[in-house]
Protein backbone atom coordinates (compact mmCIF):
# COMPACT_ATOMS: atom_id res chain seq x y z
CA UNK A 1 0.00 0.00 0.00
CA UNK A 2 1.47 3.38 -0.90
CA UNK A 3 1.51 6.60 1.08
CA UNK A 4 -1.03 8.02 -1.36
CA UNK A 5 -3.75 5.81 0.09
CA UNK A 6 -3.07 6.93 3.64
CA UNK A 7 -4.88 9.96 5.03
CA UNK A 8 -2.85 12.87 6.31
CA UNK A 9 -4.08 12.20 9.82
CA UNK A 10 -3.10 8.54 9.65
CA UNK A 11 -1.08 7.10 12.46
CA UNK A 12 1.67 4.79 11.24
CA UNK A 13 2.35 1.46 12.92
CA UNK A 14 6.12 1.56 12.49
CA UNK A 15 8.46 4.39 11.63
CA UNK A 16 12.17 3.67 11.29
CA UNK A 17 14.77 6.42 11.49
CA UNK A 18 17.95 5.50 9.62
CA UNK A 19 18.79 3.48 6.54
CA UNK A 20 21.90 1.46 7.35
CA UNK A 21 21.85 -2.32 7.87
CA UNK A 22 19.83 -1.99 11.10
CA UNK A 23 17.16 0.31 9.69
CA UNK A 24 16.73 -1.54 6.40
CA UNK A 25 16.60 -4.98 8.03
CA UNK A 26 13.98 -3.67 10.46
CA UNK A 27 12.11 -2.34 7.41
CA UNK A 28 12.32 -5.70 5.63
CA UNK A 29 10.92 -7.62 8.61
CA UNK A 30 8.25 -5.03 9.43
CA UNK A 31 7.18 -4.92 5.78
CA UNK A 32 6.89 -8.70 5.61
CA UNK A 33 4.73 -8.52 8.76
CA UNK A 34 2.37 -6.18 6.82
CA UNK A 35 3.16 -3.23 9.12
CA UNK A 36 3.78 -0.85 6.18
CA UNK A 37 6.91 0.67 7.73
CA UNK A 38 8.08 4.14 6.81
CA UNK A 39 11.85 4.59 6.70
CA UNK A 40 13.28 8.09 7.00
CA UNK A 41 16.73 7.87 5.50
CA UNK A 42 18.51 10.70 7.26
CA UNK A 43 21.46 12.80 6.15
CA UNK A 44 23.77 9.82 5.66
CA UNK A 45 21.49 7.56 3.64
CA UNK A 46 22.73 3.98 3.53
CA UNK A 47 24.90 4.50 6.57
CA UNK A 48 28.55 3.82 7.16
CA UNK A 49 28.74 0.90 4.71
CA UNK A 50 28.35 3.35 1.84
CA UNK A 51 31.78 4.70 2.83
CA UNK A 52 33.49 1.32 2.56
CA UNK A 53 34.73 -0.72 -0.36
CA UNK A 54 34.81 -4.51 -0.20
CA UNK A 55 32.97 -6.10 2.73
CA UNK A 56 34.49 -9.55 3.17
CA UNK A 57 32.63 -10.74 6.25
CA UNK A 58 29.03 -10.59 5.07
CA UNK A 59 27.90 -14.24 5.39
CA UNK A 60 26.82 -15.85 2.15
CA UNK A 61 29.02 -13.67 -0.04
CA UNK A 62 32.24 -15.65 -0.17
CA UNK A 63 33.95 -13.26 -2.58
CA UNK A 64 32.82 -10.22 -0.63
CA UNK A 65 30.39 -7.53 -1.62
CA UNK A 66 30.92 -3.82 -2.14
CA UNK A 67 29.44 -1.84 0.77
CA UNK A 68 27.36 0.55 -1.39
CA UNK A 69 26.05 -2.40 -3.44
CA UNK A 70 25.03 -4.30 -0.30
CA UNK A 71 23.09 -1.27 0.93
CA UNK A 72 21.38 -0.76 -2.44
CA UNK A 73 20.32 -4.43 -2.37
CA UNK A 74 18.99 -4.17 1.20
CA UNK A 75 17.02 -1.09 0.25
CA UNK A 76 15.53 -2.73 -2.83
CA UNK A 77 14.66 -5.85 -0.85
CA UNK A 78 12.83 -3.84 1.84
CA UNK A 79 10.96 -1.90 -0.86
CA UNK A 80 10.01 -5.09 -2.65
CA UNK A 81 8.02 -6.16 0.41
CA UNK A 82 6.31 -2.80 0.79
CA UNK A 83 8.55 -0.64 2.94
CA UNK A 84 8.19 3.04 2.12
CA UNK A 85 11.59 4.75 2.11
CA UNK A 86 11.80 8.54 1.98
CA UNK A 87 14.70 10.97 1.86
CA UNK A 88 14.48 13.30 4.81
CA UNK A 89 15.99 14.39 8.05
CA UNK A 90 14.13 14.16 11.36
CA UNK A 91 14.43 17.48 13.16
CA UNK A 92 12.53 16.64 16.36
CA UNK A 93 10.73 13.81 18.13
CA UNK A 94 8.13 13.83 20.88
CA UNK A 95 8.10 10.52 22.70
CA UNK A 96 6.13 11.60 25.78
CA UNK A 97 2.76 10.16 24.75
CA UNK A 98 1.11 7.90 22.17
CA UNK A 99 1.24 8.42 19.28
CA UNK A 100 4.85 9.53 18.99
CA UNK A 101 5.31 12.62 16.84
CA UNK A 102 8.22 13.19 14.47
CA UNK A 103 9.00 16.27 12.44
CA UNK A 104 10.69 15.58 9.14
CA UNK A 105 11.69 18.82 7.50
CA UNK A 106 8.28 20.63 7.51
CA UNK A 107 6.12 17.54 7.79
CA UNK A 108 4.65 15.91 10.90
CA UNK A 109 4.49 12.12 11.20
CA UNK A 110 2.67 10.18 13.92
CA UNK A 111 3.43 6.60 14.82
CA UNK A 112 2.64 3.92 17.38
CA UNK A 113 6.13 2.45 17.39
CA UNK A 114 9.49 3.94 16.55
CA UNK A 115 12.65 2.07 15.64
CA UNK A 116 15.77 4.16 16.07
CA UNK A 117 18.58 3.08 13.76
CA UNK A 118 20.41 6.37 13.39
CA UNK A 119 23.82 4.74 13.79
CA UNK A 120 27.05 6.48 14.55
CA UNK A 121 29.14 8.99 12.65
CA UNK A 122 32.87 9.53 12.47
CA UNK A 123 34.22 11.34 15.48
CA UNK A 124 36.31 14.42 14.91
CA UNK A 125 39.31 15.76 16.82
CA UNK A 126 37.33 18.82 17.85
CA UNK A 127 39.90 21.38 16.69
CA UNK A 128 38.68 24.65 15.13
CA UNK A 129 41.33 24.29 12.40
CA UNK A 130 40.00 20.84 11.58
CA UNK A 131 36.50 22.21 11.01
CA UNK A 132 37.73 25.06 8.82
CA UNK A 133 39.77 22.71 6.63
CA UNK A 134 37.18 19.91 6.37
CA UNK A 135 36.86 19.17 2.66
CA UNK A 136 40.04 21.14 2.00
CA UNK A 137 42.44 18.40 3.00
CA UNK A 138 40.80 17.14 6.19
CA UNK A 139 38.63 14.08 5.62
CA UNK A 140 36.85 11.30 7.49
CA UNK A 141 36.38 9.17 4.36
CA UNK A 142 39.47 7.53 2.86
CA UNK A 143 37.50 5.82 0.10
CA UNK A 144 35.99 9.16 -0.96
CA UNK A 145 38.98 11.40 -0.79
CA UNK A 146 42.15 9.26 -1.14
CA UNK A 147 41.89 9.93 -4.88
CA UNK A 148 42.83 13.59 -4.39
CA UNK A 149 46.20 12.80 -2.78
CA UNK A 150 47.96 10.88 -5.52
CA UNK A 151 51.71 11.06 -4.95
CA UNK A 152 51.31 13.28 -1.89
CA UNK A 153 52.23 12.81 1.78
CA UNK A 154 49.28 12.43 4.13
CA UNK A 155 48.62 11.64 7.77
CA UNK A 156 45.98 9.49 9.39
CA UNK A 157 44.97 9.93 13.02
CA UNK A 158 43.96 6.86 15.03
CA UNK A 159 45.14 3.42 16.11
CA UNK A 160 42.13 1.14 15.68
CA UNK A 161 41.04 -1.22 12.93
CA UNK A 162 39.41 1.54 10.90
CA UNK A 163 42.56 3.65 11.02
CA UNK A 164 44.73 0.71 9.89
CA UNK A 165 42.32 -0.26 7.14
CA UNK A 166 42.23 3.31 5.86
CA UNK A 167 46.01 3.72 6.17
CA UNK A 168 46.49 0.61 4.03
CA UNK A 169 43.89 1.80 1.53
CA UNK A 170 45.51 5.25 1.29
CA UNK A 171 48.92 3.76 0.40
CA UNK A 172 47.45 3.18 -3.08
CA UNK A 173 47.42 6.92 -3.64
CA UNK A 174 49.74 8.70 -1.23
CA UNK A 175 53.53 8.90 -1.38
CA UNK A 176 53.66 8.26 2.38
CA UNK A 177 51.02 7.69 5.05
CA UNK A 178 52.00 8.71 8.57
CA UNK A 179 49.90 7.24 11.35
CA UNK A 180 49.48 9.55 14.32
CA UNK A 181 48.51 7.67 17.46
CA UNK A 182 48.16 8.77 21.08
CA UNK A 183 49.66 5.57 22.50
CA UNK A 184 52.67 3.38 21.81
CA UNK A 185 50.60 0.33 20.87
CA UNK A 186 47.75 -0.17 18.43
CA UNK A 187 44.18 -0.97 19.39
CA UNK A 188 43.67 -2.63 16.02
CA UNK A 189 43.35 -6.40 15.70
CA UNK A 190 46.67 -8.24 15.32
CA UNK A 191 46.08 -9.20 11.68
CA UNK A 192 45.32 -5.63 10.67
CA UNK A 193 48.13 -4.16 12.78
CA UNK A 194 50.71 -6.60 11.37
CA UNK A 195 49.80 -5.70 7.81
CA UNK A 196 50.07 -1.98 8.51
CA UNK A 197 53.31 -2.28 10.49
CA UNK A 198 54.94 -4.21 7.64
CA UNK A 199 53.90 -1.77 4.93
CA UNK A 200 56.84 0.19 3.47
CA UNK A 201 54.79 3.33 2.75
CA UNK A 202 53.40 3.65 6.29
CA UNK A 203 55.32 5.65 8.88
CA UNK A 204 54.54 6.05 12.56
CA UNK A 205 54.34 8.85 15.12
CA UNK A 206 53.62 7.17 18.44
CA UNK A 207 52.49 8.95 21.62
CA UNK A 208 51.51 11.96 19.59
CA UNK A 209 48.47 14.19 19.41
CA UNK A 210 47.40 16.68 16.74
CA UNK A 211 47.36 20.19 18.16
CA UNK A 212 46.42 22.03 15.02
CA UNK A 213 45.89 21.52 11.33
CA UNK A 214 47.73 24.01 9.10
CA UNK A 215 47.07 26.27 7.27
CA UNK A 216 43.77 27.98 7.99
CA UNK A 217 44.91 31.21 6.34
CA UNK A 218 45.60 29.47 3.04
CA UNK A 219 42.39 27.46 3.21
CA UNK A 220 44.17 24.19 2.53
CA UNK A 221 46.12 21.59 4.49
CA UNK A 222 49.88 22.11 4.42
CA UNK A 223 50.79 20.22 7.60
CA UNK A 224 49.92 19.38 11.17
CA UNK A 225 51.31 20.51 14.49
CA UNK A 226 52.03 17.54 16.73
CA UNK A 227 52.74 17.27 20.40
CA UNK A 228 54.72 14.37 21.80
CA UNK A 229 52.69 13.24 24.80
CA UNK A 230 55.78 11.83 26.59
CA UNK A 231 58.29 14.64 26.13
CA UNK A 232 55.82 17.49 25.59
CA UNK A 233 57.77 18.64 22.54
CA UNK A 234 55.90 20.04 19.58
CA UNK A 235 56.82 19.55 15.94
CA UNK A 236 55.36 20.15 12.50
CA UNK A 237 54.78 17.44 9.94
CA UNK A 238 54.29 18.55 6.33
CA UNK A 239 51.32 16.75 4.77
CA UNK A 240 48.74 17.60 2.13
CA UNK A 241 45.92 15.68 3.74
CA UNK A 242 44.73 14.54 7.17
CA UNK A 243 42.36 11.61 7.58
CA UNK A 244 40.64 11.33 10.93
CA UNK A 245 39.79 7.79 12.12
CA UNK A 246 39.47 8.04 15.88
CA UNK A 247 36.22 6.20 16.33
CA UNK A 248 32.56 7.03 16.21
CA UNK A 249 29.96 8.92 18.11
CA UNK A 250 26.30 7.80 18.24
CA UNK A 251 23.68 9.95 16.50
CA UNK A 252 21.43 10.42 19.52
CA UNK A 253 21.15 14.18 19.90
CA UNK A 254 17.48 14.02 18.84
CA UNK A 255 16.57 11.82 21.80
CA UNK A 256 18.51 13.56 24.54
CA UNK A 257 16.44 13.82 27.70
CA UNK A 258 13.74 11.54 26.28
CA UNK A 259 15.50 8.18 26.29
CA UNK A 260 18.07 6.64 28.61
CA UNK A 261 21.59 6.77 27.24
CA UNK A 262 25.03 5.90 28.62
CA UNK A 263 27.74 8.48 29.32
CA UNK A 264 28.91 8.36 25.70
CA UNK A 265 25.41 8.94 24.36
CA UNK A 266 24.67 5.36 23.24
CA UNK A 267 21.01 4.43 23.78
CA UNK A 268 20.47 1.82 26.49
CA UNK A 269 18.40 -1.19 25.46
CA UNK A 270 17.02 -4.05 27.54
CA UNK A 271 15.06 -7.27 26.84
CA UNK A 272 16.06 -7.25 23.21
CA UNK A 273 15.84 -3.81 21.63
CA UNK A 274 13.53 -2.00 24.08
CA UNK A 275 14.57 1.49 25.11
CA UNK A 276 13.45 3.23 28.29
CA UNK A 277 10.22 4.25 26.51
CA UNK A 278 7.64 1.54 25.72
CA UNK A 279 7.08 1.39 21.96
CA UNK A 280 10.48 2.87 21.12
CA UNK A 281 13.15 0.41 20.00
CA UNK A 282 16.80 0.88 19.06
CA UNK A 283 18.99 -1.18 16.75
CA UNK A 284 22.48 -1.07 15.31
CA UNK A 285 25.40 1.16 16.23
CA UNK A 286 23.20 3.73 17.98
CA UNK A 287 22.98 1.25 20.89
CA UNK A 288 26.12 -0.83 20.32
CA UNK A 289 29.67 0.36 20.85
CA UNK A 290 31.04 -3.16 21.25
CA UNK A 291 30.35 -5.21 18.10
CA UNK A 292 29.58 -2.50 15.51
CA UNK A 293 29.34 -4.91 12.56
CA UNK A 294 27.01 -4.82 9.59
CA UNK A 295 25.75 -8.27 10.51
CA UNK A 296 25.10 -7.42 14.18
CA UNK A 297 23.36 -4.21 13.16
CA UNK A 298 21.18 -6.16 10.73
CA UNK A 299 20.46 -8.76 13.43
CA UNK A 300 19.35 -6.17 15.93
CA UNK A 301 17.26 -4.46 13.22
CA UNK A 302 15.41 -7.75 12.76
CA UNK A 303 14.94 -8.00 16.53
CA UNK A 304 13.57 -4.45 16.69
CA UNK A 305 10.98 -5.19 14.00
CA UNK A 306 9.83 -8.30 15.87
CA UNK A 307 9.77 -6.39 19.18
CA UNK A 308 7.71 -3.63 17.54
CA UNK A 309 5.31 -6.21 16.12
CA UNK A 310 4.83 -7.78 19.58
CA UNK A 311 4.23 -4.36 21.09
CA UNK A 312 1.56 -3.60 18.48
CA UNK A 313 -0.11 -6.99 18.98
CA UNK A 314 -0.25 -6.40 22.70
CA UNK A 315 -1.33 -2.75 22.76
CA UNK A 316 -3.11 -2.22 19.42
CA UNK A 317 -4.43 -5.69 18.51
CA UNK A 318 -6.76 -4.56 15.73
CA UNK A 319 -4.55 -2.07 13.96
CA UNK A 320 -2.55 -4.31 11.71
CA UNK A 321 -5.30 -6.67 10.73
CA UNK A 322 -4.57 -7.42 7.06
CA UNK A 323 -7.62 -5.56 5.74
CA UNK A 324 -7.25 -2.76 8.29
CA UNK A 325 -11.03 -2.32 8.45
CA UNK A 326 -11.42 -1.48 12.12
CA UNK A 327 -8.20 0.39 12.33
CA UNK A 328 -8.65 3.87 13.80
CA UNK A 329 -11.72 3.34 15.99
CA UNK A 330 -10.41 0.34 17.84
CA UNK A 331 -6.96 1.73 18.25
CA UNK A 332 -8.25 4.79 20.03
CA UNK A 333 -10.42 2.77 22.34
CA UNK A 334 -7.44 0.93 23.67
CA UNK A 335 -5.53 2.33 26.56
CA UNK A 336 -2.07 3.35 25.44
CA UNK A 337 0.81 1.93 27.47
CA UNK A 338 1.76 3.91 30.57
CA UNK A 339 4.07 6.82 29.93
CA UNK A 340 6.14 8.49 32.55
CA UNK A 341 7.12 11.84 31.11
CA UNK A 342 4.85 14.84 30.68
CA UNK A 343 2.74 15.07 27.53
CA UNK A 344 4.11 17.11 24.65
CA UNK B 1 18.10 8.78 -11.93
CA UNK B 2 19.09 12.44 -11.98
CA UNK B 3 16.19 14.81 -12.37
CA UNK B 4 15.57 16.74 -15.59
CA UNK B 5 16.70 19.89 -13.81
CA UNK B 6 20.22 18.57 -13.22
CA UNK B 7 22.84 19.68 -15.74
CA UNK B 8 26.12 17.95 -16.51
CA UNK B 9 29.18 20.19 -16.24
CA UNK B 10 32.51 19.28 -17.81
CA UNK B 11 35.97 20.75 -18.34
CA UNK B 12 34.77 21.68 -21.84
CA UNK B 13 31.52 23.45 -20.95
CA UNK B 14 32.32 24.83 -17.48
CA UNK B 15 33.23 28.40 -18.48
CA UNK B 16 30.17 28.74 -20.69
CA UNK B 17 27.55 27.06 -18.49
CA UNK B 18 28.79 27.95 -15.01
CA UNK B 19 30.97 31.05 -15.11
CA UNK B 20 28.89 32.93 -17.70
CA UNK B 21 25.49 32.09 -16.22
CA UNK B 22 23.36 34.98 -14.92
CA UNK B 23 21.71 32.95 -12.17
CA UNK B 24 23.62 31.39 -9.28
CA UNK B 25 25.00 27.94 -10.11
CA UNK B 26 25.45 25.00 -7.74
CA UNK B 27 28.14 22.56 -8.87
CA UNK B 28 28.08 19.15 -7.18
CA UNK B 29 31.57 17.59 -7.51
CA UNK B 30 31.15 13.82 -7.39
CA UNK B 31 32.45 10.41 -8.53
CA UNK B 32 31.02 6.95 -9.13
CA UNK B 33 33.06 5.42 -6.32
CA UNK B 34 31.99 7.97 -3.69
CA UNK B 35 29.28 6.63 -1.37
CA UNK B 36 28.39 9.96 0.25
CA UNK B 37 28.01 11.48 -3.23
CA UNK B 38 25.29 8.93 -3.91
CA UNK B 39 23.78 9.71 -0.51
CA UNK B 40 23.38 13.37 -1.30
CA UNK B 41 22.21 12.78 -4.91
CA UNK B 42 18.45 12.64 -4.19
CA UNK B 43 18.69 15.79 -2.05
CA UNK B 44 20.40 17.64 -4.91
CA UNK B 45 17.65 16.43 -7.25
CA UNK B 46 15.00 17.88 -4.94
CA UNK B 47 16.85 21.19 -4.60
CA UNK B 48 17.12 21.37 -8.41
CA UNK B 49 13.38 20.83 -8.85
CA UNK B 50 12.46 23.37 -6.19
CA UNK B 51 14.82 26.05 -7.50
CA UNK B 52 14.10 25.43 -11.19
CA UNK B 53 14.17 28.73 -13.08
CA UNK B 54 15.90 30.56 -10.21
CA UNK B 55 19.22 28.77 -10.05
CA UNK B 56 21.23 26.36 -12.18
CA UNK B 57 22.08 23.04 -10.55
CA UNK B 58 24.47 20.48 -12.00
CA UNK B 59 27.07 17.81 -11.41
CA UNK B 60 30.72 17.56 -12.33
CA UNK B 61 32.43 14.16 -12.35
CA UNK B 62 35.91 14.61 -10.80
CA UNK B 63 37.31 11.51 -12.56
CA UNK B 64 36.43 12.81 -16.00
CA UNK B 65 37.10 16.50 -15.43
CA UNK B 66 40.49 17.00 -13.79
CA UNK B 67 40.99 20.57 -15.02
CA UNK B 68 38.05 22.15 -13.18
CA UNK B 69 38.60 19.85 -10.17
CA UNK B 70 42.20 21.05 -9.96
CA UNK B 71 41.35 24.71 -10.57
CA UNK B 72 39.15 24.80 -7.46
CA UNK B 73 41.55 22.65 -5.36
CA UNK B 74 38.90 20.03 -4.64
CA UNK B 75 40.29 17.72 -1.92
CA UNK B 76 37.12 15.97 -0.82
CA UNK B 77 33.78 14.99 -2.29
CA UNK B 78 30.94 15.55 -2.33
CA UNK B 79 31.80 19.23 -2.57
CA UNK B 80 29.06 21.72 -3.35
CA UNK B 81 30.34 24.97 -4.80
CA UNK B 82 28.12 27.96 -5.54
CA UNK B 83 29.09 30.37 -8.32
CA UNK B 84 27.63 33.76 -9.17
CA UNK B 85 28.81 36.10 -11.90
CA UNK B 86 31.85 33.93 -12.61
CA UNK B 87 33.00 33.94 -8.98
CA UNK B 88 33.02 31.21 -6.36
CA UNK B 89 30.74 32.66 -3.66
CA UNK B 90 29.99 29.73 -1.30
CA UNK B 91 30.88 26.13 -0.65
CA UNK B 92 29.71 23.16 1.42
CA UNK B 93 31.90 20.14 2.13
CA UNK B 94 30.68 16.59 2.66
CA UNK B 95 27.26 14.97 2.53
CA UNK B 96 25.83 15.93 5.93
CA UNK B 97 23.71 18.85 4.80
CA UNK B 98 19.92 19.05 4.91
CA UNK B 99 17.93 20.12 1.88
CA UNK B 100 16.96 23.35 3.65
CA UNK B 101 20.57 24.24 4.32
CA UNK B 102 21.66 23.61 0.73
CA UNK B 103 18.71 25.60 -0.61
CA UNK B 104 19.37 28.50 1.73
CA UNK B 105 23.04 28.57 0.69
CA UNK B 106 22.00 29.00 -2.95
CA UNK B 107 19.07 31.33 -2.28
CA UNK B 108 21.38 33.86 -0.59
CA UNK B 109 22.79 34.55 -4.05
CA UNK B 110 19.57 34.72 -6.08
Amino acid sequence: MSAGTVMATDIRDVVIIGSGPAGLTAALYAARASLRPLVIEGLEAGGQLTLTTLVENWPGRRDGVMGPELMAEMRAQAEKFGAEIVAGHVTSVELGAQPFVLRVDDQEIRTRTLIIATGASARLLGLPSERVLMGHGVSTCATCDGFFFRGKPIAIVGGGDTAMEEALYLTRFASTVTVIHRRDTLRASKAMADRALAHPKIQWRWNSAVERVLDEGKGEVTGIELRDLVTGETSTLAVDGVFVAIGHTPNTGLFQGQLEADVNGYLITHDGTKTSRPGVFAAGDVQDHVYRQAITAAGSGCMAAIDAQHFLEEHFPATHHPDGALEEKVAHAIQPPPMTSSPS
Amino acid sequence: MASEHIQTFTDANFDQTVLKADAPVLVDFWAEWCGPCRMIGPTIDQVASELAGKAVIGKLNVDENPAVTGRYSIRGIPALLVFKGGQLVDSLAGAGHSKQHIKATIEKHI
